[in-house]
């Protein structure tokens, strides 16, 4: 009976496999490095997967997350027409941005005539109530984005505002003056195209070609909404 | 033989780590009473069956590393094989009627598509209403054609909004128990909703026909001449402009949404009631807006009041030094609201 259940058992399990024998089969282009297995549905692969990343050192995990958060900066920074983004989307480069911007666009709260509290909040819900509102719009108008898609791509999109808000920052350390402001002017408006032009590169491939207009043009007023907040800083 | 021989493969196919909790809870006392029941339960059978089906059907790859894993524990595995797969069985279940319910609640009450056929619109067609939205139309004597769409009234309200942003912040304006944003959102999105409810409100008391998606519609096109008014006469601070601006493009945009009203209404009092009320309403908000949030109403502060602060105003502002630009224009604006203060004086 003893032989009997070994060699059964034996039949019914399958001979041991190598680790990721089955990922052979997804077609992926090989010159687009991946990072993550959002598009992969089959549960035994992630379980796997997840229980390898578990055992690894903090280390690894933080360095992979940030090279994958870094590479996506770069395809803001140099916009081209490709899907990166969206493929494999991750909200920590937004998150990052987001603290950022509304960490730098905070006032000293100490005067009690210019309350410097709300500005955090402020900045925080335009931001993520404003890629919100854009997700569902473009979504209504007939676009095939996912919604976390949408949410990274105008995240990550932040990065030459923010960018920019640094500058203005610096510029601001030196004596105010008219040319000090058209100094932040120019620069507040090339990185507000900038970040129009790379969220435009990347959402417009998701909506029907003769609407594409009625999509950008949220996109235009939320970040003017920013750009607005970031020219008009003062600190006090 | 196959009996004991399924739970035994079902038992490695199935201790997959996550139960691996639950087996450290099976006393080993009561061992040899419960391979004996594995032993002989046939009714068991049924469970193994499915159970099989089922973790063959999901993991398959997996099974071969928890197989090997788990051959050291040769003894327990009867048991846990059959407490494994009853719980896991039960499980399972529960996370299928959960996740069908969960989809089921989700599909009902975020369902966007609600809304889809209002977005249903070409630029095309939002560039001629906009125009349109300026036009009044002198035939009243047939009902007017309203569309319903709500993509440009959507648009037109959050373009209000970075519009009264725009000027809160060039006015320096202080808003203590909120924020900003939160006024201003509060504002154009509270009116658009609210007036719009209302009317249509009186609409049912006037007998007009008019649905609650075409006046939305209605009053959110007729924001475009507010938007295009608050736009000019924030960034240039003439009050005299302002006031031409108010009658001029407010006017006309009042005009068209009171021609469309007119046009669906039957009877003097009726039109004359509605008609007046939305007059009233649209035009004074924009009165409101341009005085609310802007400059020159600290220079008429300083001139009648003093400190004391009126009852329209929500905070006291100071003239902001922040830009150097501002100061030049905080002077001007100074002398233009002094002639202005000495004008409604004297009215």
């Amino acid at each position: 009976m003893a032989e009997a259940m070994e060699s059964s058992g034996d039949g019914g399990t399958a001979a041991p496999r190598p680790l990721f024998a089955g990922l052979s089969d997804i077609s992926i282009s090989q010159d687009i490095p991946i990072e993550g297995e959002i598009t992969i549905p089959m549960r035994s692969h992630i379980r796997e997967f997840d229980s390898s990343t578990l055992n690894e050192s903090v280390q690894n995990t933080i360095m992979r997350d940030l090279k994958a958060v870094g590479k996506k900066f770069m395809h803001v920074l140099y916009p081209r027409k490709s899907n990166t983004l969206l493929r494999d989307w991750d909200l920590w480069g937004p998150l990052f941005l987001c603290v950022t911007l509304a960490l730098m666009l905070q006032r000293g709260s100490a005067d009690s005539e210019k309350d410097g509290g709300p500005q955090f909040a402020e900045v925080f819900v335009i931001v993520w109530f404003g890629a919100v509102t854009i997700t569902l719009n473009s979504k209504l108008l007939g676009g095939n984005i996912s919604f976390f898609q949408s949410l990274c791509v105008l995240g990550y999109c932040i990065l030459p505002l923010t960018v920019a808000m640094l500058i203005c920052r610096l510029v601001l350390l030196a004596e105010p003056g008219p040319v000090n402001f058209m100094v932040r002017l120019f620069v507040v408006i090339l990185m507000f195209a900038w970040s129009i032009i790379a969220s435009t590169a990347f959402l417009a491939d998701s909506q029907p070609p003769n609407r594409k207009a009625l999509a950008v043009y949220p996109v235009f007023l939320f970040y003017f909404v920013i750009s607005w907040m970031i020219l008009t800083f003062t600190p006090q | 033989m196959a009996a004991t021989a399924a739970p035994a493969g079902g038992a490695q196919n199935g201790t997959g780590p996550e139960w691996g909790g639950f087996e450290e809870n099976i006393q080993s006392g009561g061992s040899a009473v419960i391979d004996m029941e594995n032993m002989d339960d046939t009714s068991g059978s049924s469970f193994e069956d499915m159970g099989e089906l089922h973790q063959r059907l999901r993991e398959e790859e997996v099974d071969a590393d928890a197989a090997a894993a788990e051959e050291e524990d040769g003894e327990f595995l009867g048991m846990k094989g059959f407490k494994g797969q009853l719980s896991r069985q039960v499980a399972d279940q529960m996370w299928q009627a959960g996740k069908r319910q969960a989809s089921r609640a989700f599909s009902l009450y975020a369902n966007i598509d609600i809304l889809r056929p209002y977005f249903d619109v070409e630029p095309a067609q939002v560039r001629s209403r906009l125009l349109e939205s300026m036009i009044p139309i002198k035939m009243v004597n047939f009902p007017q054609k309203i569309a319903g769409e709500l993509y440009g009234p959507l648009m037109l309200v959050f373009t209000l909004v970075a519009i009264l942003l725009h000027g809160m912040k060039t006015s320096d304006t202080i808003i203590r128990e909120g924020t900003l944003m939160g006024t201003a959102i509060g504002t154009c999105f509270g009116y658009w909703l609210g007036v719009s409810s209302f009317i249509y409100f009186l609409a049912y008391l006037c007998n007009a026909q008019i649905t609650m998606l075409q006046m939305l519609a209605l009053l959110g096109y007729g924001l475009f001449g507010h938007c295009i008014v608050l736009f000019i006469t924030y960034n240039i601070h003439l009050h005299a402009l302002f006031y031409l601006f108010w009658l001029l493009v407010g006017g006309l945009s009042t005009l068209r949404m009171v021609a469309v009203l007119v046009s669906r209404t039957v009877g003097p009092t009726q039109r004359l009631l509605l008609c007046g009320t939305l007059a009233a309403l649209h035009m004074l908000f924009l009165l409101y807006l341009h005085f609310a949030y802007h400059k020159v109403v600290e220079g008429i502060l300083d001139t009648l009041e003093g400190p004391n602060i009126p009852p329209m105003q929500r905070v006291p502002r100071d003239i902001p030094a922040a830009f150097p630009a501002a100061r030049l224009s905080a002077t001007m604006l100074n002398a233009t609201a002094k002639a202005g203060a000495v004008t409604l004086q004297s009215h």
